[in-house]
Formats: structure tokens, sequence, C-alpha cells
């Protein structure tokens, strides 16, 4: 049932060993290195426990990768019980006693995800195969995520997710194996339309600009629709090479177009200079229809803030957390990784920390690092105290439900960190959905064996 | 009619950018027959000495502000930049300005970059096969693109433009159409200029002096020239600092229009190479007009109008033009016999 | 000319005999280097196969093509979508994959042979990076556009869909699933099949023609010979290699994306080839080993890692150590990438084989047998 065979699988080993033997004869140490008598692969038989941090360190998300990797190396201490805890302490209910996991301390490995499902698939095969990972998290692209979350699901071990906003993650392409903590795009939909009815009234037109590949059209759908919901006319959707650097070429056209609002379905590289361009070419202070022009990024992240300057200021979007919320958890973490790195952290950093103190949980309550009982402790989980407020890990999709933040780029920030504005916390009623919209099939649980 | 006329300066914006880009690579073939896959690399040089310079301006002065705690318990900081706190109002001015002052800046620093990479690496690679020149600059492009990763990050740098020329410009109630039908960036504007200028500051060069002359002597036969006496390696290596002055400037002003990161000359390496073919090899002109021609399909190929009979035409525009070309006339639009057909 | 006497076939019947012998034990003598998982040494098989192919054409005919990922990536999408309509058997979609590569090679390689040097590079990029774009946004129906094109249980499957609906969606030989170390044990026998056949298409008449159509192409026209379809012959023949790499990729690991088809694919491809020293039978595959090698393994280094490995060192001696070396493994494995293409092209032109063999000579005084081929095809390389 599984796509590596490391350890356990004897049986494969034999049957090679048949068609090359003498060659194959020779491999065998390899195999029962970690050939243990576990039930599920990759078992920890010593007094560690190896986590495999697989994020971007080169490429475009390079510095959102490394803001990921920092959470990660604060959440093994404090799951190790060092550092001042974080939000162990405001983490409930929490299993978790700061003693390791189950008794072990935690070891992590980490890799290269290159922005590429290649890389990422080999990276996380290496930590598998090599290092013996129980668990592999991180990410930055919903490609990546998805190409990883379903070798995890084959090779038979658990992935949390990192940054992955696309319904597909948790709709289309779900698997037994895999938990998203990340919002998606269905929620920036259903949490802005309402704030930007108030902001920008019911009649209004809106010209979407959206990254030509499979995340970029579920964003442009689901924005399409909440928006048409609240009675906006949706002029024109046009979609843009990835990565298309100049797009003075699509922005023109907006212009004339009889829009009043232009949305803009891009992340990353292409986000920062779509929206810089787009404000260089007066979208901001252009009049159409007798109202006031208006620009709306759907999924915003601190670090295109900080890559577009000037242009956020005043651009409604949607983000998953933010360091400046109001509640225990927050503060606890904001506080334990602004000591140890000297500055806030992302909410990619976030969502990386929860996710990986979300499995530590579940592996203690459950008892066991088995992939099939860690799945059942995670499913219908809720909790609250991780910054989020009260937050469910839905059983049928492995979704987390918990409040949304329209965020506003910030008109006079007081530090360099503060760049993004809450506008509000939308409640998770607003964003919940129907499981069933998306379609896709969990599957049943892989352990691996 | 506006649209076209939009889509017509879109065009040539881009087409600037290309040509600048182009006609430095066709130079360092032209003159020393190298296979230059750094020059990506030097266009992000350029920019990132806009950036350098940005920040050297708005380096802040630290204080510790005593009322105050982050929220991570640290004391809160005060930070005025030095510029301002030393110069006052011309340091705000100073620093509005920093993009056209950092082609003060760049000049020197491309030109002693380019002649130092002539020098020290490209010089042994003359008599090497081509792919060793592609591997080696290759290879360079990468170093230099990861030691600016390691000290400006991987994330994109804004840069403002001055602020007098950072809003758009009514084009339409220049031609007599009416108000705000045609608005177009100030910006861009000025780079379309600029980087005619300074194309047309090359030729002039390379065709009004001494200097000029002889290096396109020596690229017409190089071993004619030298038999003359005349040291034309010397000239060829400033050829190069000047191809490389010529990138770099056009990354600095670009910084304004496309926020800089460390990527950004891998991503124009591929399409000024295609630019450069098209042109055809060792050809200047060819260079500068290939650049301009497909930033103009290129805009075009990206209205609504047009993708919605050829779907995803945008996206592949550039290398179905460089085909079609490419076949249709061997050796691109202006290329001469015999350069890097081997 | 003694390139088909038997004194030579029988130096070419040890060389392949050791290469096997060397292939088929990697996951033994890897071990020490911390490379001897399935994923990585499927990897090395892998990328030695599309970097021995893109030598066929590069190597002996000086053709540089810009787009031989497009033949990888057209393979992968064969491959799969031979799984996804007749079933996970990993031979029909080898098969599958080879030809339909092949036509496209046929086609690109037509319209791109027609012109030389940079122009070709150029042909060859262009049609690559239309196949890229295409595939990433346009044809996303057929190729599942950045998600990736994978199996799912939904799909026909005619020769063991039906019925089957339980089982791993792996590719499986006659039972035998092509993951893990079978799926190993798989591509280095491919591996070593068409490595055996790169030789004796080095060996071949038809080899020596494209290493005089690299010569001298003009002298060869002069003497009434069209060299273009020995040209076109060698590029499907490598198009056919990227093909049956991809579809290999795809039968250890279920899944194709249109990132393998990137510019950035088939330039590594390039490097590979001229790291490991073109023109070389063994070059290629070293060159490949050794990227993957430093993808995988430098990159997974991180600060934790390298203070263990400077655990010796007094602790402020080891902090100087590890922030120094952290600048060239994890997230800057890329500069160690590039220094190393810069100094193996600086100080070793003709890859990393003549530096071997400088090695040999200078501990055997004198060339050891098996290697005079390769010796002899690289002084060919280095005359030119």
């Amino acid at each position: 049932m599984s796509i590596i065979k490391t350890g356990t699988s004897r049986r494969t080993v034999l049957k090679g060993g048949a068609v090359f033997a003498g060659t194959a004869l020779a491999a065998p140490h390899l195999f029962v290195r970690r050939a243990s008598a576990a039930d599920y692969l990759n078992a920890p038989t010593g007094s560690t426990v190896t986590l495999g941090f697989n994020v971007p360190q080169t490429g475009p998300y390079a510095d959102e990768g490394a803001d990921e990797l920092r959470a990660y190396q604060l959440a093994v201490e404090h799951l190790n019980g060092d550092g001042d805890g974080g939000m162990l302490n405001t983490m409930k209910p929490t299993a978790l006693k700061g003693n390791g996991v189950l008794g072990k301390k935690v070891e992590f490995v980490t890799g290269d995800t290159q922005t590429k499902s290649d890389a990422a698939r080999a990276s996380a095969k290496r930590m598998i195969e090599k290092d013996g990972a129980v668990m592999i998290t991180g990410g930055s692209s919903s490609g990546v995520a998805i190409a990883v979350q379903s070798l995890c699901q084959e090779a038979g071990v658990i992935f949390m997710a990192g940054l992955t906003h696309s319904n597909d993650t948790t709709g289309k392409d779900k698997r037994a194996n895999g938990f998203r903590h990340f919002f998606n795009a269905y929620m920036s939909g259903a949490a802005l339309a309402p704030v930007l009815e108030k902001a920008y009234g019911a009649d209004r037109r809106a010209y979407h600009l959206t990254a030509d590949y499979t995340w970029g059209w579920t964003q442009e759908e689901s924005i399409k629709n909440s928006t048409e919901n609240i009675g906006w006319e949706t002029v024109e959707t046009v979609r843009t090479p990835l990565g298309a650097g100049d797009f003075s070429q699509y922005i023109t056209p907006v212009l004339n177009s009889g829009a009043d609002v232009l949305i803009l379905n891009h992340y990353g590289k292409d986000m920062v200079n779509s929206l810089t361009q787009a404000v260089q070419f007066g979208l901001k202070d252009k009049q159409a229809n007798g109202k006031n022009f208006e620009i709306v990024v759907p999924l915003y992240s601190e670090l295109m803030a900080q890559g577009a300057g000037e242009a956020v200021k005043g651009i409604f979007g949607s983000a998953n957390w933010d360091w400046k919320l109001k509640n225990p958890g927050t503060e606890a973490f904001v506080k334990s990784f602004g000591q140890k790195y000297g500055q806030p952290p992302s909410q990619a950093a976030q969502t990386c920390y929860v996710q990986t103190l979300l499995y530590a949980d579940a592996c203690e309550r459950a008892g066991t690092f088995n992939p099939c009982a860690v799945i059942s402790e995670l499913e219908g989980f809720e909790f609250d105290g991780l910054g989020n407020g009260p937050t469910l890990y839905r059983a049928a999709d492995h979704q987390c439900f918990k409040k949304v933040l329209v965020v506003k780029g910030n008109e006079n920030p007081t530090n360099q960190y503060d760049l993004l504005e809450i506008v509000e916390e939308v409640p998770v009623e607003q964003v919940m959905y129907d499981p069933s919209i998306f379609g896709g099939e969990l599957g049943s649980c892989n352990p691996g064996v | 009619m506006d649209q076209i006329l939009l889509q017509i300066l879109n065009g040539l914006d881009k087409g600037g950018a290309y040509a600048l880009i182009a006609l430095g690579l066709t130079l360092i073939f032209g003159t020393l027959g190298v296979v230059n896959f750094a020059h990506g690399a030097l266009f992000m040089l350029g920019a990132f000495c806009a950036v350098g310079l940005y920040q050297l301006l708005t380096l802040e002065m630290v204080s510790i502000d005593p009322n105050n705690m982050t929220p991570w318990g640290t004391p809160a900081e005060i930070r005025q930049p030095y510029i301002e706190a030393w110069f006052g109002e011309a340091g705000s001015t100073m620093l509005n300005f920093a993009v056209p002052l950092s082609i003060l800046v760049a000049i020197p620093i491309m030109l002693v970059i380019g002649i130092v990479m002539e020098r020290g690496l490209v010089k042994h690679f003359y008599r090497r096969p081509h792919a060793e020149q592609i591997l080696v600059t290759f290879g360079l492009a990468i170093v230099l693109q990861e030691i600016i990763k390691v000290w400006f990050g991987a994330n994109p740098i804004p840069i403002p433009a001055p602020e007098a020329v950072s809003g758009s410009a009514d084009i339409g109630s220049w031609f007599g159409f009416a108000e705000n039908a045609i608005s177009y960036p100030w910006w861009r504007l000025v780079y379309l200029l600029f980087s005619v200028a300074v194309i047309c500051a090359v030729f002039a060069f390379l065709q009004f002096t001494t200097f000029g002359m002889v290096v396109r002597a020596g690229m017409a036969d190089r071993e004619t020239v030298g038999l003359l006496g005349i040291d034309i390696d010397k000239r060829f290596t400033i050829m190069f600092g000047i191809a490389a002055v010529v990138a770099g400037l056009a990354g600095v002003m670009y910084t304004p229009i496309l926020p800089p990161d460390y990527h950004m000359g891998m991503d124009f390496l591929v399409l000024s190479f295609v630019v450069v073919v098209v042109g055809g090899m060792g050809s200047l002109t060819g260079a500068v007009a290939a650049g301009f021609l497909l930033g103009i399909l290129q805009s075009f190929a990206s209205m609504t109008e047009i993708k919605s009979i050829f779907p995803g035409i945008d996206q592949i525009i550039i290398y179905l033009v460089a085909v079609a070309i490419l076949l249709v006339r061997p050796r691109g639009l202006m290329g001469r016999k015999g350069v890097m057909e081997g | 000319m003694d390139f088909l006497d038997k004194d030579n076939l029988q130096n070419d019947l040890i060389l392949i005999a050791i290469f096997a012998v060397a292939i088929l034990t990697m996951p033994i003598w890897l071990e020490p280097f911390g490379a001897s998982y399935p994923d990585l040494m499927q990897k090395f098989a892998i990328f030695g196969i599309f970097a021995t192919g893109f030598n066929i054409l590069f190597g002996l005919t000086g053709y540089l093509s810009f787009g031989h990922a497009a033949f990888l990536g057209v393979g992968s999408y064969t491959a799969v979508w031979s799984f996804k309509l007749l079933g996970m058997n990993p031979i029909p979609a080898l098969i599958a994959a080879v030809i339909i590569a092949g036509v496209f090679a046929l086609v690109i390689g037509f319209l791109s042979l027609r012109r030389t040097g940079i122009y070709f590079s150029i042909l060859t990029l262009a049609f690559a990076q239309m196949c890229y774009n295409l595939a990433y946004s346009v044809l996303t129906p057929i190729t599942n556009g950045e998600t990736g094109l994978r199996v799912l249980r939904s799909d026909p499957r005619i020769f063991d869909g039906n019925g089957s609906d339980t089982g791993p969606l792996v590719a499986s030989l006659f039972g035998i699933e092509m993951t893990g170390m079978a799926g190993f044990y798989f591509c280095a026998v491919v591996l070593i099949l068409v490595s055996w056949l790169a030789i004796m298409i080095f060996r071949s008449p038809f080899g020596l023609m494209l290493k005089a159509v690299k010569t001298n192409q003009n002298r060869m026209g002069y003497t009434g010979l069209n060299t273009r379809p020995y040209a076109l012959a060698a590029f499907v023949i490598s198009g056919m290699y990227a093909g049956l790499a991809g579809a290999l990729m795809c039968i250890t690991d279920p899944l194709a994306g249109a990132e393998r088809m990137q510019w950035t694919a088939s330039g590594e491809v390039v490097l590979m080839t001229i790291l490991g020293g073109a023109g070389t039978l063994m070059g290629p595959m070293l060159g490949a080993a050794l990227i993957k090698y430093f993808e995988n393994i430098f990159s997974a280094f991180n600060e934790q890692t390298l203070e263990h490995v400077f655990s010796f060192m007094p602790e402020g001696m080891r902090d100087a150590t590890v922030s120094l070396a952290g600048l060239f493994v994890g997230e800057g494995w890329h500069l160690t990438l590039g220094l190393m293409f810069m100094i193996v092209v600086i100080f070793l032109p003709g890859g990393i084989i003549e530096g071997l063999r400088r090695l040999a000579k200078a501990v055997f005084g004198r060339k050891r047998p098996e290697q005079s081929h390769a010796a002899r095809d690289d002084a060919a390389q280095t005359a030119r």
C-alpha cells in the first residue's frame, strides 16, 4: 500500500532480489536498518523522533521559506521544553508537556522544495526514505503542497500543509494523511465580500487579473462568486502568464473597460509586480462610473506587502493571521518569536508553528506516532489558544475552520513591520461551507506498511 | 483606438528594456564572440546598484524609544534616516531622486565589474567551445545572484520613482482625445526616452568616434585590425565594460517598474537571448529592432480580443515569432554570416 | 579506424560489465555518502539516461539543444496517460513514451536542424518554452497544469483498472511495485541497456559520421553528402532517450509536472553533460549524479547538522565555521553549485572525466586500458 518501501517491505526486496539476484543480495543492510516490528512506516525506535521541514530555500519564495523554518525551529524548541514555551502555554486543550513528544526528543531535517513539485517530492522522499521522518510539513505554494500531500498519502506519513491557499488542497485533491491549518480561497471570498460591500457599495463592476494556473483559477472563481452574491458585476476575467514581470499590457485595458474595481488574483512576485504597476498606472487615483477606482488583493502576505512598498496602502485583502491580533496565543508566540529573531512572525510562520504543535499534540493524545491513530485524533479536534481563536479541524476534509482576517494596507505604518492593519475578524460561521462542494475523496489513512 | 495606442506604448516600453539588454549582449557577441550567460546577472546587479544606494540613503539612525516596547518585550526603536538628520530638506530631495542618482553610481561600478569580469574570467574563454563559455558564465551568474541573495534577501525590494514622475501623464489630451481617456505613467515614458537615449549614445559612440570605428573594424575583421598594430584586445575589454554599463543602466531605471529581487536576471536571460537571435547575431540594429518588435507583439497578443481567438497566445507569442523569423530568415532579421553558426 | 575490431569490442564488454556492477552495487558504495536511498539512486539512473541521450546529440554532433526537457516532459505525460488509460504496467508506458517523444523530436528536430549554431539552440529553446507555457496553463485539461498529472481511481485503466480499485496507484511490473529499491533496479537495468546502446552508437559507422558532422560540416557537404538526415537521426534518438527518462520518472513516481519542461530543466542537462565531459561515454552520467547529489544532499544541511559536524571545535571557532559553512549548504547550495561549475570548467576543460584521467595518469603513470576509448573520445572533443 505504499509508494515508498524502505524498512519494512521485504517482499519487494525479495522480488527485486529474485530478478537481479546477486546484486540485490548486497543491498539488504539498507533495509535491515529500520526493519523493526512496528506497524507503521518510520516508527521511531530510539529516544528521538524526526520531523521533516520541507520549505522553499531557493527561488522566489526563499524568504517566506526562511521564516517558516524559523517557526519550525521555535516549535521544536518549545516541544522539547527549551525556551519560554510559546503557545504551548496557551493551547487548550493540550496533552503536551514540554518533554518532547511521547517522551521522545523532537529532531528535524530540512529540505529545499525550490517551489517545484519534482524537487519538493524528491526532498520529501529523502526525508522519508533516508532520514526516517514520520511527518512532513511545509510548502509555500499550492501546487507543491498538493504534490507533497499525495506523496505522503502514498508513502504513509502525515503531511501538515504549510502555506497553501488553493481550494483544491482540502477540496478536489484532499487526502486522508494531509491536514491544512491555513485558510483557502473560498474563505477569502466569503470573508472579503461583506467588507467590500460595506466599504465600496453593492453596485460595483469588477475586473479580474488572474495568474494562469490552478491556484489562480480557484481564487478567481471563489472571489467572483462571493462578490456577485453581494451584487457586484464581473466585467472581465483576464488570465496572465505566471511570472509575467511586466503587467502593463494587462493593466491598460482595465482603465476603459467600464470596471471600477480591479481584483488581482496573484501571489508572490506576480502580486508585487502587478500591484506596483497598477498603482503606477494611477488606478488608485482614478474615477470610474462616478466612483473612486479601487484595487483588491484577495490573498495578502507580509512579505508581499513589504515587496510592494507604498503601493499596498489602503488596499483590502484577507489573511490567515496577523501578529497584531490581541489574544493570548498570538501574544505568547509573537513574544518568543520576536525575542529569538528580533522581528515579528509572518502568517506563514504562524501556520507552520501551529501545525507542528497540533501534530505533536495529536501524537501525545494518541499515544503513538502511527499515522492512522494520529489522524483520528486530529479529525474533529477542537482547540483554542493558538492565535486564531476557537478552531475546528473538520473531519470531512481535514481543513481548519476559524476566524478569517480582513486586512488593509496600513496608511500610516508606525514601524517597518506594521504594514497591514486588521479591519475585521470575520467569524467562522460566515466562512464555513459544505465539504462536498469541491468534490474529491479523502480515501483511507495509510500507515505505510 | 485608445487601446491600440496604449498597447503600442506598452510595447515600446517593454521593447526599450529588451533592446537595452539585447544591445549589451550582442555587443559582447559581436566583439568577443562570447556567449555571456551572466548578462542577465549584470542587469540584476545594475538594479541592485539602485537598491544599494537607496538603502545607503535610507540608513537609519537607531535610537531607543524609552516610552514604548515592542510586542515581544524589547525596547522599541526610533528610526530616522541619517540623510534627513544631517541634510534636512536637501537630504529628502536626494532620497526622492535616488533612482536617477543611482545612474551616476552604477556607471563606474558596472564599468569596473565588466572590465574585471572580462580580464579575470571571460578572457580565458575566447578559444574555448561555446558550451564551456555558457557553463562558466552561467556558474558566474549563479554565484553573483547568490551573493546578492545573502546580502539583500530573496524578497523584492520596492524602490520608488521620484515623486514628480510617480503619477501618470494624461497623454490623450496631448493628442486631442478626451480628458483622462489615455493616461500613462510618467516613469514609463521616462524609461522609454532613457532607453532610446542610451541606444543612440551607443550607436553614436561606435559611429562617430575613432575608438568606435576601430571597434567596428575589429568586429568585422579582427585579425586585419590586429595586424595593423592596433591593440584591439584592450578596446574589446572596454566594450565589454560598456556592455555591462548598458545592462546595468537598464536595470537601474527598471527598478520603479519592477521591484528588484536577486532572481530577476535569470527571468530576463532567456528572453534577451531570443531577442538577440531574432535580431541576428552580431547586428546591433537588429537587436534593437527585435527588442521593440517583440515588445509590441507581446503587448498586442495580450489583448483580450486576440486571446479569445487564440487562447494562450500571450504565453508563447515571443517564441512563436522567434521560430517563424528564424525559419524564414536563417540569420534572424539582420544577422551576419558566419557569426555563432559553428 | 579500428572502432569495430574485436579487441575494442572486448574492451567495450569489459567496460559495460564494470559499469553494470558499479551501478547495481550503488546501494553499498553510496552508503558512506548518504546517498544510498532509493529516490536519489533512481534519480541518478534516470538523469544518467537523460544526459547520456543528450550526449549522443551534443557530444557527437556538436548541436547544442536547449530544449531537451520538452521531450522529458512529453515522455512523462505520455507515461502517465498510458497508466491512466491502459493500466499500471510500466512496459507499455515506456514504449509509448519513447515513441511519442520520438515523434515530437522528429518534428522539432526537422524544423530546428534547418539552422546551425546558436540559431539552432534558440529554435529548440523556443519550442520547449512553448510546450512548457502551454502545458502549465492552456493545456491543463491534458496536463493538469500546476498540480501535475496523476493517476486517479476513476481512470479507466482497461487492463487492470476494474476490480482492483483498492490497490495502490503505482506502476507495477507483473506484481513488483516499481517504487523504492525495485524501482531503482528497474531504472538501473534500463540505464545499463541504453548505455550499452549508446556505446554501440558511438562505435558504429553512424557514430563516426556524426563525429564528422561535428568536426567539419562544410567539408562533409563538399563531399556531396547530406548531413542533415544523420543529425536528425541523432536528434530523434536523443529525444527518445529523454522520453525514456521522463517515463521512468513517472514509473517510479506517477506524477508528471509541467516544470520538467522549463528552460532551466533543459539547461540542467546541458550543464550535466558539460560538467561531466561532453563527448565522453561516462562523463554525462557523472555530471548528472553530481548535480542531483548537490540538489538533494547539500540542500539538506542545516545549522543543526553543521553544528553536529563541527562539534569537535571549541565554541567560538565552531560558531564562525558553522556560519561560514552555512553560506554554502542548505539555502546556499546554489552558490556551491555555481562555484563548482566555474571551477570545473576553468581548471578541467573536458569536465570531470578529464580530471579523473589526469588523476589516473598521475597515479598509474599511464592510461588504464579500459579508459582508452573515453580518452580518444575526449581527444576528439578537445581537438575541435
